[in-house]
């Protein structure tokens, strides 16, 4: 039974790592193939360091293996982000089917500097209050 | 047992295939950045899949180890990206 388990666990893992390779390899722009890679490669490398941890089933394993798991979970998502981050400021293009960028009519890429959308004569305007120290 | 092992390693060895195709055609930096990194991810599935086929347990050491140059290595490569301002390539 639990080799079973076992095999499902390394075949499914493999196989969502080749879904993020192909992901990588067929999907139009720089976000969307982070979008493919990112997900589906952690998903991978969790399913099989669960096979591995059910594998050997000690306690230092079954800890190291689940110390794997954690540190992808964790570090998955930042290195996407700063990744995703970088290519925005330096000018990657987008896909010519991106139906919104809600970036660009408030981003700068000149000063670096972001709006905030709300920047209105209206909003700029002080409305003191009376509980406001003089 | 062994099959399924065996059948994992072709499955995970064609996904590294596939990623250095993306590598070596990827139209700007942050792609292959991109790359890289599941690269590294991948790595670090094969690793785990041989720590269960030879049986020895410290591979997932190198597993953890592998991991954290992979993260190391996009993050370091975001910061030179960043830095460098826009580029057109």
């Amino acid at each position: 039974m639990i080799e079973f388990i076992k095999g499902t666990l390394l075949i499914s893992g493999a196989s969502f790592m080749l879904l993020a390779a192909i992901g990588l390899l067929r999907l139009p722009d720089l976000l969307t193939r982070m979008h493919a890679t990112t997900k589906a490669a952690a998903l991978g490398v969790i399913l099989i360091m669960l096979a591995a941890a059910m594998h050997f089933a000690d306690v230092g394993v079954v800890a190291r293996a689940f110390a794997i798991i954690v540190f992808i979970l964790i570090t998955a998502p930042i290195a996407a982000h700063v990744i995703g981050r970088a290519a925005y400021f330096v000018g990657s293009r987008l896909w010519s089917g991106t139906v919104k960028d809600e970036l660009r009519p408030n981003y700068d890429p000149l000063t670096h500097e972001l709006k905030s959308g709300l920047e209105t004569h209206e909003n700029a305007k002080r409305h003191p209050r009376t509980t406001d120290p003089d | 047992m062994d099959t399924v092992i065996l059948i994992s390693q072709v499955i995970m060895g064609l996904a590294l295939v596939l990623t250095f195709v993306r590598v070596v055609r990827g139209p700007s930096l942050p792609d292959r950045v991109v790359a890289l990194e599941l690269f590294s991810t991948t790595v670090v599935g094969l690793v785990g899949v041989y720590a269960i086929q030879s049986g020895v347990a410290s591979f997932l050491d190198a597993a953890i180890v592998i991991a954290l140059m992979g993260f190391l290595a996009a993050i370091g490569f975001a910061r030179f990206l960043e830095r460098g301002g826009p580029r057109d390539d």
